[in-house]
C-alpha cells in the first residue's frame, strides 16, 4: 500500500513531551489531542492547524524518544498524518504505533534534501521512500513477522480479536 | 555461549533453554503495573471485549501522577479506575494516599528479583534495582496483557557496564548515571538491556540503584539492572516477602558494548535543557540563576535523597528569589521525613513540602514554570516545556546538587557549600 502526501521534517530526539505535552494528558478523546500534536516541537506551533490530512512527519534519529504515552501516536494519527518515517524511532513509541495500526518507517539512510513541503511517497509493504520532488528514494525497513500481522489487522486489538493469541 | 542476564531470564519466562538477541519470545508477566493512565487501559480493555483481567492478584495500580486530582477530568478518571479494580477484584490498588508508582511497587515488596515486570510508565526500568526486568510499555499493549496475560518481547542486545571506584564526597548515583547517560546518548542504549557491575555498584545501597536502573531509560534502554547480591537479600529480608530467584549472566555472556567507568574523580553533573544527555560538570554551569528548585520524584525522591538534601541546607535558608519544593516520594518516605526531623529540617529552611506523588516533575500541577522560568530538579527529564512554559528551562542534578542551588539562588556545586 502506497501513501502520499506532504512532508513535515523535523530533527533528532524529537521527544514525547514535545510531539504530546504532559499538561494534556487527562484528555480522552483522540480528536482533541490531536489539537495538540507536536506543539512543543521548536517552529511546529501551527502544525496542529496546518497540517492536512494524508501529510507526514519525517524526523531524524529516535523520534518519540521518553514517556510510554499512546497520546504521542493517537495525537498524530487523528489528525489524519499518515505515517511517521525516522532515521530511527525510539523504542516505545515505534510499539505503541505498532499496536494502534498507524505506519511508522525506519530509515537510517534519509537524506536532508527531503524537505518541508516536499511531496513523499511511502510504500509500507516493501518500505521504499521516494521524495517525488527531488526523485531520490531510499530503503527503509518495512514491518516483517509479528510486527507485520499487526500492523496489517489495523492494530493489536483488532489482531486479538481475529483470534491471534487463543483470546478466550 | 553463555547468555546475559536478558536472554536468561526471558528464555525462563518463554520455557526455552536459551534465546538470542532479535528472537521473539511469547512470555508471561509477573506484574503488570498502571497508574493515572490505567483509565486508558481500561477503555483499550473494554474495546478487546473480554470480561475479566487474565490474573487480579498481578495488577498492581498506584495512583500517583495527578493526585489528589487537579481537573475533572482526571477526578473522573480516577473514579473509573476505582470502579475497575473493585469489579475485577483487584486487591493492589493504591489510591492517592501512597506515593510515586514505581516506589511503591519496591517498597511494598512486590518486585523481586527474577521477575518480568511490565508497567504503562517508561521508568518501570527502576525494578532492576532488585534484580528484576522491568520495561515499559503503552495503554493498548497493557490492555492485551491484561485480557490474555501475555505479552510478545524480542531479546534484546545487552550492554555491560563496568563501573569501579569509589564516589567523592558530594557526588551521588544520580551523578554517576547522569555522567553515563551524557557519554552513550539519549539512543546510547536504545532497545538494549543494561547491566551495571562493579565494586562501585555493589557499594551502592537499593536508593542508588534505583535511580541508575530508573535514569538507564534516558539511554533509551528497554532494563537496566543490578546483580542481586547480600544488599539485595538484606532489603528483601527487612520486607519479609521472600527472596524470588536470582539470575547472572554468564562469563561467557556477549554483550553489543562494554564501558567501564571510574567514579573516583567524577564531579557532580548537571543535564541541561533541553535534553537529559546534554550533560555537563556543575563547574560549568557557575551563575546559572534558578527560580524553581524541586526535590523529588522516582528518580530521586527517596528518604536518603531528602537526606542529602537537607545535609548540604543544614543552618541554612532557601534563597528568596527561588520556590524549593519537596516531594517525597511515598507515604513511608515522607512519614520517616517527619520522624527524623529531615522534612521539618527543609521546611524551616523555606521548601515547600507537596504531597507524595508526580508533582511538577512532567508538569501536570504543583509546581508548573513560568515563561522563561529556569528549574533545576532532581527528576528524571528535562525536555522543552516539560515542567511548564515552553519558555521555561529545567536542569537535572543530585539532590545535593540541587539543595546547594536552592540555598544560593544559582546553579552550585555542592562541594563549595560546606
Amino acid at each position: 500500500m502506497k501513501l502520499k502526501g506532504r512532508a513535515w521534517v523535523t530533527g533528532n530526539d524529537i521527544d514525547t513531551d514535545q510531539i504530546y505535552h504532559g499538561q494534556y494528558l487527562p484528555i480522552t478523546d483522540p480528536h482533541e489531542m490531536a489539537k495538540h500534536a507536536m506543539e512543543y516541537v521548536p517552529g511546529m506551533e501551527n502544525f496542529p492547524r496546518e497540517a492536512k490530512s494524508g501529510d507526514m512527519v519525517v524526523a531524524g534519529k529516535n523520534f518519540g524518544t521518553g514517556s510510554s504515552r499512546e497520546h504521542a501516536v493517537l495525537c498524530l494519527q487523528y489528525l489524519g498524518i499518515s505515517c511517521v518515517v525516522a532515521k530511527s524511532f525510539s523504542r516505545i513509541f515505534f510499539r505503541n504505533a505498532v499496536n494502534l495500526g498507524f505506519p511508522v518507517i525506519e530509515c537510517p539512510l534519509l537524506s536532508e534534501t527531503l524537505k518541508t513541503g516536499n511531496t513523499v511517497e511511502v510504500d509500507v509493504v516493501s518500505g521504499k521512500i521516494t521524495d517525488l520532488t527531488t526523485g531520490e528514494s531510499f530503503r527503509g525497513t518495512p514491518p516483517s513477522g509479528l510486527e507485520k500481522e499487526i500492523a496489517g489487522s489495523g492494530g493489536l486489538i483488532e489482531y486479538l480479536k481475529k483470534g491471534a493469541r487463543g483470546l478466550k | 555461549m553463555g547468555l546475559t542476564f536478558a536472554e536468561k531470564l526471558l528464555a525462563l519466562k518463554a520455557g526455552r533453554d536459551s534465546v538470542q538477541p532479535g528472537q521473539i519470545v511469547e512470555v508471561s508477566p509477573d506484574v503488570a503495573m498502571s497508574h493515572d493512565n490505567a483509565g486508558l487501559v481500561i477503555r483499550q480493555f473494554a474495546q478487546i471485549g473480554v470480561k475479566k483481567v487474565w490474573d487480579p492478584s498481578k495488577i498492581v495500580i498506584p495512583l500517583d501522577h495527578r493526585v489528589p486530582a487537579e481537573s475533572t477530568k482526571t477526578a473522573n478518571a480516577h473514579k473509573s479506575i476505582r470502579a475497575f479494580v473493585k469489579e475485577q477484584e483487584i486487591a493492589s490498588f493504591y489510591d492517592i494516599r501512597e506515593g510515586v508508582c514505581h516506589q511503591v511497587l519496591v517498597e511494598k515488596g512486590h518486585i523481586l528479583p527474577g521477575m518480568l515486570a511490565l508497567g504503562t510508565d517508561s521508568h518501570t526500568t527502576s525494578y532492576g534495582c532488585v534484580g528484576a526486568f522491568g520495561t515499559g510499555i503503552g495503554a493498548t499493549e497493557m490492555a492485551a496483557v491484561w485480557a490474555t496475560g501475555k505479552i510478545w518481547l524480542r531479546v534484546p542486545e545487552s550492554i555491560r557496564v563496568q563501573v569501579n571506584g569509589n564516589f567523592p564526597e558530594m557526588v551521588f548515583p544520580k551523578d554517576f548515571i547522569l555522567y553515563l547517560v551524557g557519554k552513550l546518548g539519549a539512543e546510547g542504549a536504545n532497545y538494549c538491556s543494561v547491566e551495571f557491575q562493579g565494586p562501585a555498584i555493589a557499594n551502592m545501597g537499593i536508593p542508588g540503584r534505583f535511580t541508575i536502573c530508573n535514569l538507564s531509560m534516558e539511554m533509551g534502554a528497554k532494563n537496566a539492572v543490578v546483580p542481586v547480591d547480600r544488599v539485595t537479600a538484606e532489603f528483601l529480608e527487612g520486607l519479609g516477602v521472600g527472596s524470588g530467584t536470582a539470575f547472572y549472566p554468564d562469563p561467557d555472556a556477549s554483550y553489543a558494548r562494554e564501558e567501564v567507568c571510574n567514579i573516583s574523580k567524577l564531579a557532580p553533573q548537571v543535564a541541561c535543557p533541553h535534553a537529559v544527555d546534554n550533560v555537563k560538570p556543575v563547574e560549568e554551569l557557575g551563575g546559572t540563576r534558578i527560580d524553581q528548585a524541586v526535590l523529588g520524584s522516582c528518580t530521586n525522591g527517596r528518604i536518603e535523597d531528602l537526606k542529602e538534601a537537607a545535609s548540604v541546607m543544614a543552618g541554612r535558608r532557601v534563597h528568596p528569589d527561588v520556590r524549593m519544593l519537596v516531594v517525597p516520594a511515598s507515604k513511608s518516605v515522607l512519614l520517616e521525613g517527619i520522624r527524623t526531623g529531615i522534612i521539618t529540617t527543609l521546611v524551616e529552611a523555606g521548601a515547600v513540602l507537596v504531597n507524595p506523588g508526580c508533582g511538577p516533575c512532567l508538569g501536570a500541577h504543583e509546581g508548573i514554570l513560568a515563561d522563561g522560568e529556569v528549574c533545576i530538579a532532581s527528576t528524571n527529564r528535562n525536555f522543552k516545556g516539560r515542567m511548564g512554559s515552553s519558555t521555561s528551562e529545567v536542569y537535572l542534578a543530585s539532590p545535593a546538587t540541587v539543595a546547594a542551588s536552592a540555598v544560593m539562588g544559582r546553579i552550585t556545586d555542592p562541594r563549595k557549600v560546606k
